[in-house]
């Protein structure tokens, strides 16, 4: 089979970006080994965040939020987003201090959409929360997003633009010849003259076959979600000095998550929840929010996610072959960024260059620390 | 309780409670959980603790689980009554809940004795109040004494609706009607199962009995039913159906329905063992050698849990596990295990002649397992219908985690175990795949309800 663009993976990154191309007339095709968001872009928490971003993904990240605002304009569904902005606690004089040294940091790169709250507004916005908290960091415009839908949304929208999506259909090689990939799969074989690596917790072995690995780790960081509640909390909340993420979804369930990761199987492909872990992100819900402490947990999972060693991704052209590029990495907070980032891609890909700042995303960063 | 244990027993119904007795007659530390306050399971229930005269009502069957609990208290096993267990992982892990506090242990070799679970068929109406599984009615007279006071209407199939329709006979309560659903072809196909079943006559000649018995006492039963819907406003009011190519309906504010039984899969599910899709008894059972070892090395299974066989079977294979176990301890070399195990693989083997009669004979039709009726809810928790399942399918959603990822369905409280079954079904026949290509949920734990302050409450030494 033959298309413009061969692009692996079948998560939001594949699709986005697919879509993007789509949008421009090209011809792609989605390869998947499993089925549409089967790992990380089906299962993870859902954050649509700008607050706290690593500085080289700001740029990104505020335009990704314009989009997401708008998403239905994208991909005619509004993947069931909300918008009642994310906080960052502070619990004593150290968290404050970190989080103002942050609030400063934005100011001086330009940005002013996130802003330092004292206790008051802090408690008119969040009254449940324990008397503690000294203040926080808060990013109003964001929100959350329901992963599956959002997926099955960028899905749906590349199909009707003429992407073709292949599941079950595992990369085994890749080679070029001349101007043209040919991908061979155990569907058989894929020729395009351009290569999209967006495989996600698999990234590396493809980065790998264009002569570029990178130390990237696999990880699945784990969530819970409890019974439904009667609505008490509006934000998204986190905590400067816990790895915690807290948000009540639109049908009354709790989704905690805070990056603690389970055991986890790369060739199985399967995940094991940590319980002794799991039970710290439960402490932190404890004193956060000591009056949830009868809410029945109805679920645990994790899902399978690349971390880069500085958090970041991996975004840009290969710089071993021609025509090809990557996009993973993305460090369990790629959900937010998926929209931009297929549009960068596309970008790169049809004008050669991109309209945001993506050089410290490129492939060749880690050239001294090969893993 | 300790944080380690030589093997752990889940389960203490025939087949936890014949293996527990036997690792520990053994000599080696056995501990076992169970989430009901006293030995016997379901199907010995409340045994130590019922009056003789309900014991009686109950039948023979029933009585024998007497020796069965008595062996097991002199055994010396560590029994934890009232001990949920919420997880287990393929690094034999246990997570445990007892009074409140959540527990995690480990263990040398474990044996999962769940037992089973009915079959949850949706129809229309079956969520209405005054519905009830005949397991659970069962339950009820069991351990309390609690019967429909008002007369009741028993529907569906399988050995157990016809065994609590003669209980609640001689309990005195009025069963107005039973309403068989078994197609009338299955006795075409259950035909050349027969004389192997004759094998084990003895099943057969009691279930003839209980079918005399009620129709000398005039209690009217009603085959090949068609087309069985619950009907009412906020409670059931009235049973309707097609019967003889006649629509038919009994007023009643109590249903019992039953479907046969399924293994309680959820532990090994979620601790990853494999499964496999058993097309004769209509459900997925894990992987078992003769051993009732699992694909997990140390995990093991016996009883209903590793596929449907009856009570005497659990019993048998619970022991034949305990040599396993026994002997990966260290505790019997290869040839004690062989020449233990002897003796109940014999009666294994007694039991087994039945099944594929029973299994052919009572098998449920495709339209009540594939929910005909669009409009029928089949996960009950977060209301999604059989409709918009085949919606999902229709939209390119192949398999049962895509769908639940899509609408829901499986996510509530009961985690999957009410539509899980019906939802591999209801995929397979829209897609046009076979079942075991759909695949069930992947099991998410907690498997039981634990609370955000329990879990928070973790006792264990591996705490970061």
């Amino acid at each position: 089979m033959k298309a413009d663009v061969l692009i692996v993976g079948g998560g939001l990154m594949g699709f986005s970006t697919a879509l993007h191309l789509a949008m421009r007339d090209t011809r792609c095709i989605v390869l998947d080994k499993d089925s549409p968001g089967r790992h990380a872009s089906g299962v993870n928490a859902g954050g649509l965040r700008q607050l706290n971003r690593h500085p080289a993904e700001i740029p990104l990240s505020v335009v990704a939020a314009g989009m997401w605002h708008h998403i239905s304009d994208l991909v005619d569904a509004d993947c069931d987003t909300r918008f009642p902005g994310q906080v960052r606690v502070a619990e004593n004089e150290t968290d404050l201090q970190s989080l103002e040294k942050r609030a400063a940091l934005l100011r001086s790169l330009g940005y002013q959409h996130e802003e330092m709250i004292g206790p008051d507004e802090l408690y008119r916005l969040v009254p449940a929360l324990a008397p503690h908290c000294t203040g926080a960091l808060i990013c109003r415009s964001d929100g959350y997003g329901r992963p599956f839908h959002a997926l099955d949304a960028f899905r749906c929208k590349a199909r009707a633009l003429g992407v073709h999506y292949r599941s079950d259909t595992r990369v085994d090689g890749v080679v070029q010849e001349g101007d043209e990939w040919r991908v061979n799969t155990v569907q058989g074989e894929f020729r395009a003259s351009v290569l999209v690596n967006c495989a996600g917790a698999w990234a590396n072995h493809i980065a790998a076959m264009l002569g570029e690995p990178v130390p990237l780790k696999p990880g699945a960081p784990m969530i819970m979600v409890t019974e439904r509640l009667p609505h008490f909390i509006d934000p998204v909340l986190g905590a400067a000095g816990r790895k915690l993420s807290f948000k009540q979804m639109q049908n009354g369930t709790l989704l905690i998550g805070g990056a603690h990761m389970a055991e986890l199987d790369l060739v199985q492909e399967c995940t094991e929840i940590n319980w002794h872990k799991l039970a710290l992100s439960a402490r932190s819900v404890m004193t956060l929010f000591p009056q949830l402490k009868d809410v029945r947990i109805v679920r645990s999972w994790a899902g399978l996610e690349a971390f880069m060693p500085d958090n970041i991704p991996v975004i840009g052209a290969s710089v071993t072959a021609s025509n090809a590029y990557h996009a993973f990495g993305f460090s369990a907070h790629g959900f937010q960024l998926s929209p931009v980032v297929g549009r960068i891609l596309s970008q790169l890909i049809l004008d050669g260059t991109s309209e945001l700042p993506i050089d410290s995303f490129r492939i060749d960063r880690f050239a001294d620390n090969r893993s | 309780m300790k944080q380690h244990y030589r093997l752990a027993v889940i389960g203490a119904g025939p087949a936890g409670l014949a293996a527990a007795t036997t690792a520990a007659e053994q000599g080696v530390e056995v501990a076992v959980f169970d989430e009901q306050a006293a030995p016997g399971g379901q199907i010995y229930r409340a045994m130590e603790s019922i009056p003789q005269h309900r014991a009686r009502q109950l039948g023979d069957e029933y009585q024998r689980g007497r020796e069965l609990v008595s062996a097991f208290r002199a055994s010396g096993a560590k029994y934890f009554p009232e001990t949920q267990v919420w997880s287990l992982n393929a690094r034999r892990e246990i997570g445990l809940l007892q009074q409140g506090q959540a527990r995690a242990v480990t263990a040398d070799q474990i044996l999962i004795a769940s037992g089973a679970i009915e079959r949850p068929v949706p129809f229309p109406g079956w969520t209405l109040p005054g519905v009830m599984n005949a397991g659970a009615g069962q339950i009820l007279f069991k351990a309390h004494g609690i019967v429909p006071d008002d007369g009741v209407v028993l529907a569906g199939s399988g050995p157990l609706l016809l065994l609590l329709a003669w209980q609640y006979l001689h309990a005195g309560v009025g069963v107005k009607a039973l309403l068989d659903v078994t197609p009338m072809m299955n006795h075409l196909y259950a035909l050349p199962r027969l004389p192997r079943a004759l094998l084990a006559g003895h099943y057969l000649t009691k279930g003839l009995r209980y079918k005399r018995d009620l129709k000398r006492a005039g209690i009217s039963t009603l085959h090949n039913v068609r087309g069985l819907r619950a009907q009412g406003k906020e409670t059931l009011q009235a049973v309707s159906f097609l019967h003889n190519g006649r629509e038919q309906s009994l007023e009643t504010a109590a249903l019992l329905v039953h479907f046969g039984v399924i293994p309680h899969a959820q532990l090994s599910r979620v601790a990853g063992c494999r499964h496999v899709w058993d097309d004769s008894q209509l459900c997925w059972q894990p992987h078992l050698d003769e051993w009732g070892r699992t694909s997990i090395d140390g995990i093991l299974i016996a009883g209903d849990g590793g596929g449907i066989g009856g009570a005497r079977t659990a019993e048998h294979s619970g022991r034949v596990a305990a040599f396993q176990a026994l002997y990966a301890l260290g505790a019997l070399d290869r040839t004690a295990r062989q020449r233990l195990a002897r003796i109940d693989r014999k009666w294994m083997r007694e039991e087994s002649h039945i099944r594929p009669f029973l299994e052919a004979f009572f098998r449920i039709s495709d339209d009540m397992l594939q929910v005909a009726d669009d409009d029928t809810l089949v996960c009950r928790c977060e209301e999604v219908s059989a409709g918009q399942i085949r919606t999902a399918v229709a939209d390119g959603h192949r398999d049962s985690n895509q769908v639940k990822f899509l609408t829901r369905c499986g996510m509530g409280l009961c985690q999957g175990r009410q539509c899980g079954e019906a939802v591999s079904h209801i995929v397979a026949a829209a897609s046009g795949q076979a079942i075991q290509d759909i695949g069930h949920y992947r099991e998410r734990p907690p498997v039981n309800p634990l609370t955000l302050g329990q879990l928070a409450g973790l006792h264990s030494e591996q705490t970061e």
